[in-house]
């Protein structure tokens, strides 16, 4: 006997804000009619936390902090226990998007060391000698957009052997001349990160020019923390020896789920940076790091 | 019954035909004829085209034997015309999704206009252009390396399974894959197996792998290993990049069927939730794709399915790929990206110019990498000249700046044509422009061009395919009358100069026609002149024919008076630089088509029928015992075609030694020899026509030679019915020309020839009986021998009895009642023998009727032989009882004899009356006669009964019994 048992959102996108009202069917698919002993709904939103392992040494004393924060949680009985005709059932759902208490309903992130996510979760509990059957479904919080208004302020950059920091051997460095700018650096999550990029001259002819998103979590509370940067994406805006003097377009549209409004509270920290890398035929590494500051209008 | 006696029925031919025609209506010729529409136009047309002959008309229009079934083919043929309609039916027909597609991709290319030439023109000549004998490699990547970490664990499995478990995931993720060592047959192969497995993973909702494949795909663009081939490569490629646009777009679309399919011009508003989601899905998943050249030409493919998005989404993509593609260092690469662009955004938005201008214009840009050292360091690498280098540019620049032109303001030409002045005359560039841009606009400014070639940099792009893009354009479009001579001697200067024969002959060839179009043969002729100096050392033309075959079609495009043509001094020699038989015969076939075509009037010109005569020589010298049927029947067309245009006028005899000379030549091809043997009869009619049918010594003479050209030829046919018809014709023709023993030669070998008729030949192919060709052929013979008076030395009736002896022998099918035919048909021809004057006869010919006289002897004589042949008869239908099949049989012969009896005999005569009332009974008495055709013949003997001289038809009427009716 075969019971499929399905969790549907209304909305297609399954992105949802605070305050709004999270609807949706529960589908149950069987050919015979099926006894049950209840079926429950849950949402749960989580943050959760994780110590790299390099610093999982040090950091066991404060235990506590890398505990899950809940930041939501509810559920309901969908159904009594008792019987559900054999087809097709739907039973439909909704549960106010509302945080108790003074708890911020961040918005859903995947990350290396801090996860944030939302799931419905769906039990039907049968009796003796039938496994329960359980669901789960995420579905996607985006925080309200800012009040305040963001006025977009390019950062221009140049690039020379002398404007770089952490340099082995300088006079080994081949020379070159690479301008461009970012039109911000407080970007609209919801749109590309912009900008060009020129070469104007090099000496060793360009192997590749890259964009690195970098992500930038931190962990911990005023006793201390670990911070790490991972890499989101590496997107190649540029491939060989590139003609000298003509502006290539830096774009990158942020990953969704990846990347999130800069999120600073008191546990951890989201932040993220970009990397303007530069590799040379001789397999010189030129990068030039921004930090973001990401925001949702 | 054993003896009847036959009586022929006295005829008065005269007053018959006033009977049958009481009002005398003669039919009016000049009025009406079924195929007179036909005739018509076709004067017309003919008539237009003479205007532009410089010949003067000199014979009546009459005389032009065009073929009327060839002349109606001009236009389309019906054939590809249903081919056509059938196509757009099935577009407009079919629910079905991808259909729905196709129909909207249609109607989008329609939206660009039929004069755009689309990619697909382009793809195959690029592909053969563009090709290699290195070797290939396909370096496939899926996913990530981390398949290739040593699995934990992986120890227990044996290394031979894990092996195979790998081939099995193959292009699953991690895999890797390099394939090296690719002749270009087996790039392409696996190139179109990519294609198909992308199909395939599509169809099994792989989504991912789907889009791997694509990726690995346009990732191999990257690579210029061997540079040759990269723009074949490209083809290849961005077929399945196509592939892949083509299954989102359709994907997305069957996702917004429900409730009712989005119409075509549908707008964001209609498209549903999640068809949105899933098509932004897609252009984030693509947005990530780490490499560059993928992440474009995979957005570029999709670029369609913005239009689910929202309504600028095109207009704001299509800008940014553009600007993207300046991150390719390569310039070949970003070139070739850049036509993909412009591809798909002529596809999708052809109203978005501006890209493609950006894309121009960035392209001019990166012109100064080519001379760059990484690009000289790959050519030396690969050992590749810059010129052959810069060859491979041409396709995609050729593409982006046709997308560019088309339907361009005349100024925004001007402006590129500036800059690429500024670009110090960048040959390429101007080679491309040339060929993209409209030739009317390159035609006018022609001397320009010229100059722009002139000051172009020698080194790189050969000059020679500068002209021959200025040659190309200059082809359709016409330059100003008066700078026409200095371009064609600036051009004709550099062209000659060229050493390779194979560049010589391309862009030669390319100028041909601009010569023919606007000059006259002594040009044309200095132009063949120089092909012949070029080709001929080293036997360089052997490498060229299909160049040098279409220079002989564009002359014959243009020259059509042949005359001119074959005055041409070069003209022979150049034909005969084709030494390879195949082309040799094809280019004369060729020629001959255009002379059949064009050449209206009969000719006599000396020039023309030795050319004419050494060309069709040249086709019948191909016929060996290897060539098709098929072959040899359009050959021998042709040949006619040409036989049929000569003519002597009244020098007959001239004439007639052309035929001779013909047959001698032309000995292979029966067709031919059937029409000289026709064209000879037609003389001598004609000869007769000219004496009013006396003839003098001279042309009696004359009309001999015919009879005896003909009686001479005819044996040689190996168609038996060819020869029993032609003797036949050619007897007659004797006859009418007062011939008597050639008339009666040509009548005795037909019936000579009779006996080896087979009972079944070929017929399309299929063997059939021969016996209804026989029965007609001897009825037509049978009705000549009326007029053929009897030989003095031989006895009465002599050919007629010859024949019947010989249909007697003749060994005929089984169970076939066609001997009895035969005789059933003899009796009306004897019948009519016995008349006081015959129905017809020979103008100037004495035939039995005054030979004899009616003399009683004569006319026992032939009723001897009636009797005889109706004793036959009636011997054949007692044989007739055995089953329901002869029975039927026998009924019908037996009614046919009625007939013949009825029409012919005199029934005044007691025991012909009696004979017809039996057979009458005869064929009635199984009931296989049809009720209405007896019905009709009583109703006619009723009627025939009322004439005074045959009222004794009233009492065999009254014998005559209807059997169904009782």
């Amino acid at each position: 006997m075969s019971v499929t048992l399905d969790i549907k959102l209304k909305r297609a996108n399954k992105v949802y804000h605070e305050g709004e009202t999270v609807a949706g069917v529960v589908t149950l698919c069987c050919k015979e009619p099926l006894q049950h002993n209840g079926i429950a709904l849950s949402m749960d939103g989580i943050v959760n936390l994780q110590l790299s392992s390099k610093s999982v040494g040090v950091f066991e004393a404060f235990y506590n902090s890398v505990k899950p924060i809940p930041l939501i949680s509810s559920s309901i009985e969908a159904a009594k226990a008792g019987k559900i005709p054999g087809g097709k059932t739907e039973i439909p759902f909704e549960f106010p998007l509302i945080s108790k208490g003074n708890k911020v309903l961040y918005e859903t992130y995947h990350g290396v060391f801090v996860n944030i996510q939302y799931t419905l979760r769906c039990d039907l509990k049968r009796p003796l000698l039938a496994k329960d059957l359980s669901r789960s479904c995420e579905f996607i919080v985006h925080s309200q957009p800012q009040k305040s208004k963001i006025v977009p302020t390019p950062v221009k950059f140049s690039i020379t052997p002398e404007t770089l920091q952490n340099v082995r051997e300088r006079s080994q460095l081949p020379h070159f001349l690479i301008r461009g700018h970012l039109d911000a650096t407080s970007c609209v999550i919801s749109q590309p990160l912009t900008g060009e990029v020129q070469v104007d001259k090099s000496d060793v002819p360009i192997k590749s020019i890259e964009l690195q998103l970098v992500r930038v979590e931190t962990c911990g509370c005023a006793e201390g923390y670990a911070r790490d940067a991972t890499e989101i994406q590496n997107i190649q805006i540029a491939e060989g020896d590139v003609g000298h003097g003509l502006p290539i377009p830096v774009h990158m549209v942020f990953p969704r789920l990846f990347t999130c409004p800069t999120l600073e509270t008191t546990n951890f920290k989201v932040e993220f940076e970009i990397n303007v890398v530069v590799i040379l035929q001789d397999d010189h590494l030129i990068t030039e790091n921004f930090p973001l500051k990401l925001c949702r209008v | 019954m054993a003896s009847v006696q036959w009586r022929s029925r006295g005829r008065n031919y005269e007053a018959e035909l006033q009977r049958c025609h009481p009002e005398g209506l003669p039919v009016e010729f000049g009025d009406y004829h079924p195929l007179k529409p036909i005739m018509v136009t076709d004067t017309k047309t003919r008539r237009g085209a003479r205007k532009g002959s410089t010949s003067s008309s000199s014979s009546s229009s009459s005389s032009a034997p065009v073929d009327p079934l060839s002349s109606m083919l001009d236009g389309t043929d019906p054939l590809s015309m249903f081919a056509a309609t059938e196509t757009s039916a099935a577009a407009s027909h079919g629910s079905s999704v991808g259909d729905l597609g196709r129909k909207r991709r249609v109607k989008e290319e329609e939206a660009l206009g039929a004069d755009f030439e689309p990619w697909s023109t382009k793809r195959g000549e690029i592909l053969a252009r563009f090709t290699t004998t290195e070797k290939l490699s396909i370096n496939l990547c899926m996913g990530s390396d981390r398949g290739k970490a040593p699995n934990p664990g992986s120890s227990a499995v044996s290394e031979k399974v894990r092996t195979r478990l790998e081939e099995l995931d193959d292009l699953e993720e991690g895999s890797h894959r390099e394939l090296l060592n690719l002749s270009q047959q087996d790039y392409a192969n696996r190139i179109e197996e990519l294609n198909q497995s992308l199909k395939e993973a599509w169809s099994s909702d792989q989504k991912v792998k789907a889009l791997k494949i694509v990726i690995q795909c346009s990732k191999l663009l990257s690579d210029t290993s061997v540079i040759q081939f990269y723009p074949s490569k490209f083809v290849l490629i961005t077929d399945i990049l196509d592939t892949f646009g083509r299954l989102v777009y359709d994907r997305i679309w069957t996702m917004c069927l429900d409730p009712r399919p989005l119409p075509d011009s549908f707008t964001v508003e209609d498209v549903n939730d999640t068809a949105k989601e899933t098509c932004l899905n897609w252009f984030f998943k693509i947005a990530s794709i780490r490499e560059l050249l993928p992440r474009l030409y995979v957005e570029a493919a999709i670029l369609k399915c913005n239009r689910f998005l929202s309504k600028s989404g095109i207009q704001e993509t299509l800008p940014r790929l553009t600007a993207m593609i300046r991150g390719m260092g390569d310039p070949l690469v970003a070139a070739y990206a850049r036509a993909y662009l412009c591809r798909v955004g002529m596809e999708v938005a052809p109203h978005l110019k501006e890209s493609l201008n950006a894309n121009v214009f960035d392209l001019l840009a990166t012109f100064r990498q080519i001379s760059g050292d990484s690009v000289q360091k790959q050519l030396h690498v690969q050992k590749v000249e810059v010129p052959a280098y810069l060859t491979l540019y041409s396709p995609a620049i050729n593409w982006i700046l046709q997308c560019v032109a088309y339907r361009a303001p005349e100024q925004l030409l001007t402006e590129m044509m500036e800059r690429c002045k500024m670009m110090a005359n960048n040959a390429l560039l101007l080679n491309s422009i040339m060929r993209a841009f409209r030739p009317e606009f390159v035609a006018t400014r022609a001397t320009d061009f010229i100059g722009m070639i002139k000051d172009c940099d020698e080194s790189g792009f050969p000059k020679h395919l500068l002209y021959g893009s200025l040659g190309r354009s200059l082809a359709c479009a016409d330059p100003p009358e008066s700078e026409r001579l200095t371009i064609l001697n600036e051009a004709w200067k550099v062209i000659t100069k060229v050493r390779n024969p194979q560049d010589y002959m391309n862009c030669a060839e390319i100028w041909v026609e601009f010569t023919c179009r606007h000059f006259t043969k002594r040009e044309v002729n200095t132009v063949l002149a120089d092909i012949i100096k070029h080709m001929t050392p080293d036997r360089a033309f052997e490498e060229a024919y299909p160049q040098l075959q279409s220079v002989i079609r564009k002359i014959l495009t243009y020259f059509h008076d042949f005359s001119v043509l074959f005055s041409m001094e070069r003209f022979l020699p150049f034909l005969d630089m084709f030494q390879k038989d195949s082309v040799r015969v094809e280019v004369c076939k060729s020629i001959m088509e255009v002379f059949i075509k064009h050449q209206l009037e009969l000719t006599r010109d000396p020039v023309i029928l030795n050319a004419m005569l050494h060309i069709c020589k040249t086709m019948h010298d191909s016929v060996n015992a290897l060539t098709l049927e098929d072959e040899k029947r359009s050959l021998a067309l042709l040949i006619i075609g040409f036989i049929r245009m000569v003519s002597f006028g009244r020098d007959f005899e001239q004439q007639l030694s052309f035929c001779v000379e013909a047959r001698a030549t032309f000995c292979n091809l029966e067709p031919v020899l059937v029409q000289l043997i026709h064209t000879v009869n037609q003389l001598a009619m004609e000869t007769r026509m000219v004496m009013k049918g006396n003839h003098s010594r001279k042309t009696a003479a004359f009309v001999r030679a015919c009879a005896a050209y003909c009686f001479i030829t005819i044996p040689s046919l190996s168609s038996i019915f060819s020869r029993l018809h032609l003797y036949l014709l050619s007897g007659q023709v004797a006859l009418a020309n007062q011939c008597l023993s050639q008339a009666d030669a040509f009548l005795k070998a037909a019936v000579s020839v009779l006996p080896e008729v087979p009972r079944s030949i070929s017929v399309e192919g299929k063997l059939r009986s021969s016996e209804s060709f026989l029965l007609d052929y001897i009825n037509n013979f049978l009705a000549t021998l009326l007029v053929v008076p009897d030989h003095p030395e031989h006895g009465v009736l002599y050919l007629v009895r010859g024949l019947l002896n010989m249909v007697q022998d003749y060994t005929w099918e089984d169970n076939s009642d066609a001997k009895v035919r035969v005789y059933i048909s003899a009796l009306p021809l004897l019948a009519a023998m016995s008349q006081e004057t015959y129905l017809y006869s020979i103008p100037k010919m004495d035939s039995n009727e005054t030979l004899y006289g009616g003399d009683p002897k004569f006319l026992s004589e032939i009723n001897k032989l009636c009797e005889t042949l109706i004793g036959q008869i009636l011997d054949h239908l007692k044989t007739l009882t055995r089953d329901e099949q002869s029975v039927r049989r026998q009924s019908a012969l037996a009614f046919s004899l009625f007939g013949v009896l009825l029409a012919h005999g005199d029934l005044r005569n007691n025991k012909l009356s009696q004979l017809s009332i039996n057979l009458w009974n005869l064929s009635h008495k199984h009931g296989h006669c049809e009720t209405r055709v007896s019905i009709r013949t009583l109703e006619s003997i009723r009627h025939q009964a009322q004439r005074p001289d045959m009222a004794h038809l009233s009492d065999t009427i009254q014998r005559l019994a209807l059997q169904s009716r009782t």
